[in-house]
Formats: C-alpha cells, sequence, structure tokens
C-alpha cells in the first residue's frame, strides 16, 4: 500500500521489518531522522529483542556495531559525511573482518568547508574500504534496498552501505510501498554466521596477518566482492518476483537503446536526468542514462555493455577527486572499450548545489555541439573564482578563501 | 581457650603459600581446573609483566563465569604476541579489532548477547596503557557512562611498548622512553598533570574500579573474581612491568610490581560505585629510589651528580599517594 512518508521514514520502518537485533549509531544530518525513528522503535519495545545503544562517536558506532556483529546478531548502523570519516578505521577493520553490518549512509559533502548539504564525496572516501556501495535514486528504492543490503551482507559476509542523498531523499516525502513484514520474513532467513564469538567453540579472531598471506586474504576479499556482482542482480530479481518492485541490481539502464550519447549518474539526480532525456528523445536526439546501483563492486563488464553502442559517454558526478577528476568518470573509464567513445566528466551538485533539468540540456547541448570539456563543473562561476586567485595573487595575507568567497557573493564582487 | 599465632614462611613477599589456604581461597592458578586462557607457545619477552598479569586475570574471570567469556583485545602488545598465527594462545573465545575501539567492540559484545538472551556470557575487554588512557579513552569513558556489561582491564606498562616504547599518558614523570629521551635539561618525560584512570573510572560511578599489580597475583585474582559478582562497567588497571620498555631484569618484574606498590608510587586500591571500599596498605614502606634504580629508563636520575631534585618529585608524588588512599604501613 503506498503511504505518503519521509525518505528517513521509510527506511526505519524498512529497517525495522528486517529484524535487527544490534542498532548503534551517533546523529548527524542529514542521517538524523533514520536513527531517531529506530530508537523510537526499540525504545517501546516494538523491535525486540533488540538492542539501541547510544554512543558517544561514530568510531564508537562503528565499533560496537563490530563487536556486535562478531558476536552473531543482525547488526544495523547510519552515518553521513564527517561521521563516516570519524568512523573511517572501522569501516575499514569491519570489512577486514568480514562483518556483514548494514549501514545506511545519507550521502553528505565533507568539509572544511563545512557544509551539510547534498553530494557524494562521502561514499567517494571509503569506495576502497571493502564495502558494497548501492545508490537508490529514490526513497522507494533506498527503503527496498536495505532489504536486500542483509540479504547480501549475511549471504556473503561483507557488509553493506546503502548510499542515499542526504535531504533529497532522506527528507523529502514521497509514496512508499513498505514491504510486507511476511515478505521480509521469507526473503530475509535469521543471520547464520560465518565466524562467532561462542564460548562454547572459542575462536580467535583478528590475528595480525603478515606479508606470507596478506595478499591472499585480500584476494579472497576481492573474490567476494565479485562474488556480489553475481548476486546483487539475483537478488533483485528475487525481490522484484516478491514484490513487483525493479529495485537494486547493477545499473539502471534507461532509453539506451540506440542511444549514441549517454549520461552516467549515481542517486537522486537520475530522475532530473531522465526528464531532461524525455525531453531530448521527444526532440529526436538519441540519449539514455545508465544509473550505476552498485558502485562497489562496479559491474566494468555489465557498463561496458551498457556502454557499447555510444559514441559519447558523459558522467554527472556529485564528487571529484582534487587534483585528478572524476572518480566515477574514472571506474567508467576502465570500463569502456578501448576504441573508446568521448568521454566527459561533468562534476555538479557540490554541497548540495541543485541539478535541474535546464542544466541538463544544457550538458547535452553543449556535448552535441562537441563544446563540453573532458572536465568542467556544472554552473561554476568563473568570475567569482577569477576575483579569489585576484585577491590571492595581490596579496600573502589573502585570508581565509572560503570566507572571501561568501564575502564576495554577499558584496556583489565589491569585496576587495 | 588459648590462641596460636601462626607464622608463615617468610619469603619477602609477604605471599603465603597455597598449601595453607581453605581450597575456596587457593589461587586459581593453583587449580588443575584452570582454563590456560592465554596458553604457552605465546611470542612475549621473558618475564613480560602483561603477559602474567593477563594469564592471571582471564583465568580468574573464566573460573569467574564457569567458562562463559568473551575477550576483547586492544592492538599492543598482549594482542600481537599472543596470535602468531597459524597459531594462537587463546583458548577463550577472543576478537582483536583496533587499537583504539577496544571498550566500544566489547559494548558491542555484551548487546549482542542481550540480544540474544545469553545472559549466561560475560564479556572482558583488555588493552594496554596507550589503548586505555590515550587512543580508547573516549570509548572507554562511553562504555563507562553507559554502564555496558563488560569487565575492562587496562594492563598498564606505563608506554606504549609494542611501537617500541614511546611516551603514554600513563608515563610517570621523568622516566626516558623513546619520544622522551633523557637528554636535555629536563630529561626523560615531562612532569605533567597525570592521568590517573582508576581515578577518572571513579568519577563516572560504576560499581566497580580496582587497581592490582603483578606482584600480588592473589589480590588480582580476587579483583576480577569480584568484579564478576557486578553486572554494569567495571575497570580494573593492572600495574605490568615490562622488562624491555623499563631496561630492566627479566626476573625483576614481579619485585618491581612489589616495589612500586610498597613505595606508594602505584596505590592498590578497590571502589564501588565511586567509593573507595579497601586499600591494600604498604607492608614495608621504601623510598621510591628502591623502586626506580632497579630500571634503566630512570638512569639517567643517579649517573653522575644525579638528579635528586627530580627524584624528590617523584617521591612526592608516592607521599601524594600514601596519603590519599591511607596506603601507610599498619603500627604492629
Ligand atoms: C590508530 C592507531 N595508531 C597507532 C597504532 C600503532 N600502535 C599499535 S600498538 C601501539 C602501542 C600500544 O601501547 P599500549 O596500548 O600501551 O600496549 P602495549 O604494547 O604497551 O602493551 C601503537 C602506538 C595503531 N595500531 N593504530
Ligand atoms: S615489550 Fe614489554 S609488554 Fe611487550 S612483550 Fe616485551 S615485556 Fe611484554
Ligand atoms: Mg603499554
Amino acid at each position: 500500500m503506498l503511504q505518503q512518508l519521509e525518505g528517513s521514514r521509510a527506511v526505519a520502518e524498512t529497517v525495522a521489518r528486517c529484524r535487527p537485533e544490534v542498532v548503534c549509531a551517533y546523529p548527524i544530518s542529514p542521517q538524523t531522522h533514520i536513527i531517531e525513528a529506530i530508537g523510537a522503535m526499540v525504545k517501546d519495545g516494538r523491535l525486540a529483542p533488540c538492542e539501541f545503544i547510544n554512543v558517544e562517536s561514530e568510531y564508537a558506532a562503528m565499533s560496537v556495531s563490530i563487536g556486535a556483529s562478531a558476536a552473531g546478531a543482525r547488526t544495523y548502523t547510519a552515518t553521513a559525511s564527517q561521521g563516516l570519516l570519524f568512523m573511517i578505521e572501522a569501516v575499514y577493520n569491519a570489512a577486514g573482518l568480514g562483518l556483514p553490518v548494514v549501514m545506511t549512509l545519507a550521502n553528505r559533502a565533507i568539509g572544511a568547508p563545512i557544509n551539510i548539504w547534498n553530494d557524494h564525496s562521502d561514499a567517494m572516501a571509503v569506495r576502497d574500504a571493502g564495502w558494497i556501495q548501492l545508490f537508490a535514486e529514490t526513497n522507494q528504492e533506498a527503503a527496498d534496498l536495505h532489504v536486500q543490503a542483509f540479504r547480501l551482507a549475511e549471504t556473503l559476509s561483507v557488509p553493506v552501505m546503502v548510499c542515499m542523498d542526504g535531504f533529497i531523499l532522506t527528507h523529502a516525502v514521497e509514496a512508499v510501498d513498505l514491504i510486507d513484514q511476511a515478505v521480509v520474513d521469507s526473503f530475509l532467513p535469521p543471520y547464520e554466521p560465518r565466524q562467532v564469538l561462542d564460548p562454547d567453540d572459542p575462536v580467535s579472531i583478528g590475528a595480525m596477518v603478515g606479508p606470507e598471506a596478506f595478499e591472499e586474504v585480500r584476494y579472497l576479499a576481492h573474490l567476494r566482492q565479485l562474488d556480489a556482482l553475481e548476486l546483487i542482480p539475483e537478488v533483485a530479481e528475487e525481490f522484484a518476483a516478491l514484490t513487483g518492485r525493479v529495485s537494486g541490481g547493477l545499473l539502471h539502464p534507461y532509453r539506451l537503446e540506440d542511444a549514441d550519447t549517454v549520461i552516467v549518474a549515481m542517486g537522486s539526480v537520475l530522475g532530473t536526468i531522465k526528464d531532461a532525456v524525455d525531453a531530448r528523445r521527444g526532440a529526436g536526439e538519441r540519449v539514455g542514462v545508465l544509473g550505476v546501483t552498485a558502485f562497489r563492486p562496479f559491474p566494468v563488464a555489465a557498463v561496458a555493455d551498457a556502454l557499447a553502442g555510444a559514441r559519447r559517454v558523459i558522467v554527472v558526478e556529485k564528487a571529484f577527486s582534487l587534483g585528478m577528476g572524476g572518480v566515477l568518470a574514472t571506474d567508467v573509464a576502465t570500463a569502456s572499450p578501448a576504441s573508446g567513445h568521448d568521454l566527459a566528466t561533468v562534476v555538479a551538485g557540490l554541497g548540495g548545489r541543485p541539478i535541474t533539468r535546464r542544466d541538463v540540456e544544457g550538458i547535452l547541448e553543449r556535448s552535441a555541439q562537441g563544446t563540453l570539456p573532458r572536465l568542467s563543473f556544472l554552473n561554476l562561476d568563473d568570475d567569482v573564482v577569477a576575483r579569489e586567485r585576484a585577491r590571492m595573487a595581490a596579496s600573502r595575507r589573502s585570508g581565509p578563501f572560503a570566507e572571501n568567497v561568501l564575502r564576495d557573493l554577499a558584496t556583489g564582487g565589491a569585496h576587495r | 581457650m588459648t590462641e596460636t599465632r601462626v607464622h608463615f614462611y617468610q619469603v619477602g613477599s609477604f605471599a603465603v603459600g597455597n598449601r595453607l589456604l581453605s581450597d575456596a581461597d587457593r589461587t586459581v592458578q593453583a587449580s588443575r581446573e584452570r582454563t590456560n586462557s592465554l596458553d604457552s607457545g605465546h611470542r612475549a619477552c621473558q618475564g613480560c609483566g602483561e603477559a602474567l598479569g593477563a594469564r592471571y586475570a582471564l583465568d580468574a574471570a573464566m573460573r569467574a563465569t564457569g567458562g562463559r567469556l568473551v575477550a576483547v583485545n586492544a592492538t599492543g602488545c598482549l594482542e600481537v604476541f599472543s596470535t602468531p598465527f597459524p597459531e594462537t594462545s587463546w583458548r577463550i573465545a577472543w576478537l582483536h579489532s583496533l587499537f583504539g575501539n577496544a571498550p566500544a567492540v566489547a559494548t558491542g559484545v555484551a548487546a549482542a548477547l542481550r540480544a540474544k538472551g545469553r545472559d549466561d556470557v560475560r564479556v572482558v575487554g583488555q588493552a594496554g596503557d596507550g589503548g586505555t588512557v590515550d587512543i580508547g579513552f573516549g570509548a572507554l569513558s562511553g562504555m563507562f557512562e553507559r554502564n555496558d556489561d563488560v569487565l575492562f582491564i587496562c594492563y598498564d606498562n606505563e608506554g606504549y611498548m609494542n611501537t617500541g616504547v614511546q611516551r603514554s599518558a600513563a608515563t610517570p614523570p621523568t622516566a626516558r622512553t623513546a619520544t622522551s629521551e633523557a637528554v636535555g635539561v629536563d630529561p626523560g618525560n615531562v612532569f605533567g598533570q597525570g592521568k590517573d584512570l582508576p581515578r577518572i573510572a571513579m568519577a563516572h560511578d560504576i560499581p566497580y574500579v580496582a587497581t592490582a599489580t603483578v606482584a600480588d597475583l592473589h589480590d588480582l585474582e580476587r579483583k576480577v573474581e569480584r568484579a564478576m559478582t557486578f553486572h554494569g562497567a567495571r575497570y580494573l588497571h593492572v600495574l605490568v612491568p615490562c622488562p624491555l620498555g623499563w631496561g630492566a631484569a627479566s626476573a625483576d618484574t614481579v619485585r618491581l610490581a612489589r616495589l612500586a606498590a610498597e613505595s606508594g608510587f602505584f596505590p592498590v586500591f578497590e571502589a564501588e560505585h565511586g567509593v573507595v571500599t579497601g586499600v591494600r596498605r604498604i607492608r614495608r614502606r621504601v623510598g621510591v629510589e628502591e623502586y626506580l634504580r632497579p630500571q634503566r629508563r630512570f638512569a639517567h636520575l643517579f649517573s653522575g651528580p644525579g638528579r635528586p631534585d627530580l627524584v624528590a618529585r617523584l617521591q612526592a608524588l608516592a607521599d601524594a599517594n600514601v596519603e590519599r588512599y591511607g596506603l601507610a604501613p599498619q603500627e604492629e
């Protein structure tokens, strides 16, 4: 039954139906509504037997999750941005130990300058940590992905991060069909750990591994990611058979048949891009969209397949590697056939800057005219940048540049 | 009725032979039922106080829980020397995650056990002084504040030994470490404000806090067993001399631990719900110099003209402990 629900509420209700046994989190916008809702459900006994632990930091949140998962509990947490970075050592550790923790990442920019709005910098910062990273396009998909995430995590003994755009999804109210408890129960068997801390069968977990075996251990973890490439679509298909909903999987191709220009993107911006593509299709252009749902493991072969017919590929991404360029774009380039197509990266939506349908159409126009550079920044205010560069050149003590830019904007460029 | 005074065999340690004790009072180690939680074959240095303390503490915890125990370990010497895979010295369920998160991981294990209705299984977290007093401090304080059902044991060898003897917040003033060299006008570690973790733990009003040394292993065992009678957060701070880091003879580990206590430099006491309930009074008081001299990390205090001024300041720290906890020897 469709209900008007905030994205965070939809996720919380869905996680609840996954019957977590330990939930531990530390508040950070835009993740707060999710854990507040789950916390309340645990407190009023609705989720019993489930423990909700209020901790003193994200580092503790992930560490508690590690202990709980190693002791055999189905474990959930959520964070964003600075919180993810604060727990990063434990994020790697959870994956290294093969613990199937599920975490929602309410994608948000990383400071400095501090910024609470959406982009994908946080997810990109842990792309090599060994977690499966799935990106939700809508609130419906965000909710559904959590059920699939527990299934994937526990089958493979790999932690899974469900990435959903902060505010744009977490705080948006839209129609969501919450999954029935009975469906979740049939889809998600009780967690049977591969390794568990048990006094009746004591094992040592977390030993030092030297050069004699480290490579093999890491390679085995890589193989589990490759296994995930097989399992993710299977799980999504099974989910679709039960619910009738297409959520998850590796990729979301849209109007790719005969497309010679394809935009690749992740997350909620896909909706906007699809609208733009519909409009251009209406004008007779052969354009399409490739939504990447599974960013880790990255579906190299499937992406190569999907882009095989394209002449121009444009990666629109909400993050970039400073001094280099696109992150998703680099992976897409790896997947692109050697003969290749033109590949352009458009960095967009940083720190919550809106990406409109008109913006996307503009990108497509420039691409068609051959004026889209290899790397560009959407709606970058070149004048502001030039003025700050000038201030820096004029004075050694030009001051903090973020604050200069804000003052510059407030004074319409009059700030010296 | 006539009273017979029993004269115990004096071995200079005030130790009492097990055979003179009732069965219930005998050490866990003396029992053939001990678990050997930390079994032989590990790679600790000869005379390692940490290995000694951990073995006694965990066997006592195993006895107190009827073998229903899970241990969580921080990175550090104990973790490294105990698990040279494919060998492991642990005969108990054991998890190592990171250097700074052992208290939180232990909380997670306890939470999972509670959710699963396994109230029979208890959790011990353990770390060196670095993992406890420094990098794990926030997590430990959080665990205390929530009163999670974890016994946390700090094996305090007063430095980051695993990484080559660097200074920690538990390193005593003037001690030479690799990051507080015995050079300059104020050689060795500085006189800071100190970071007295047992007292900080007490300030959380947790059910049980105690200190112990490997000089009195029976006392250590008793405190572990006492700790296990409580639920909630408990903290045990054990002084464990490190021959390598302290520049001491391997055979002197127990003697140094005893001198630390007998000089008042390391106060041995226990507290319940934030209130001191017992102290181990000094039997035969010694000056700190007797404790410091056998350790090369303090050699600069005694070579050449020496630094009597610094020794006096260290003595003042010991005196303050004696005063604070009432450790002065009982009049005969
Ligand atoms: C985050 C992090 N920082 C630093 C280290 C390096 N490191 C490992 S063990 C250790 C010192 C351990 O000292 P302590 O906790 O006192 O234990 P000990 O080895 O002395 O028993 C350090 C600094 C690490 N493993 N992780
Ligand atoms: S360095 Fe010290 S603590 Fe580490 S094993 Fe050797 S004696 Fe023990
Ligand atoms: Mg130490």
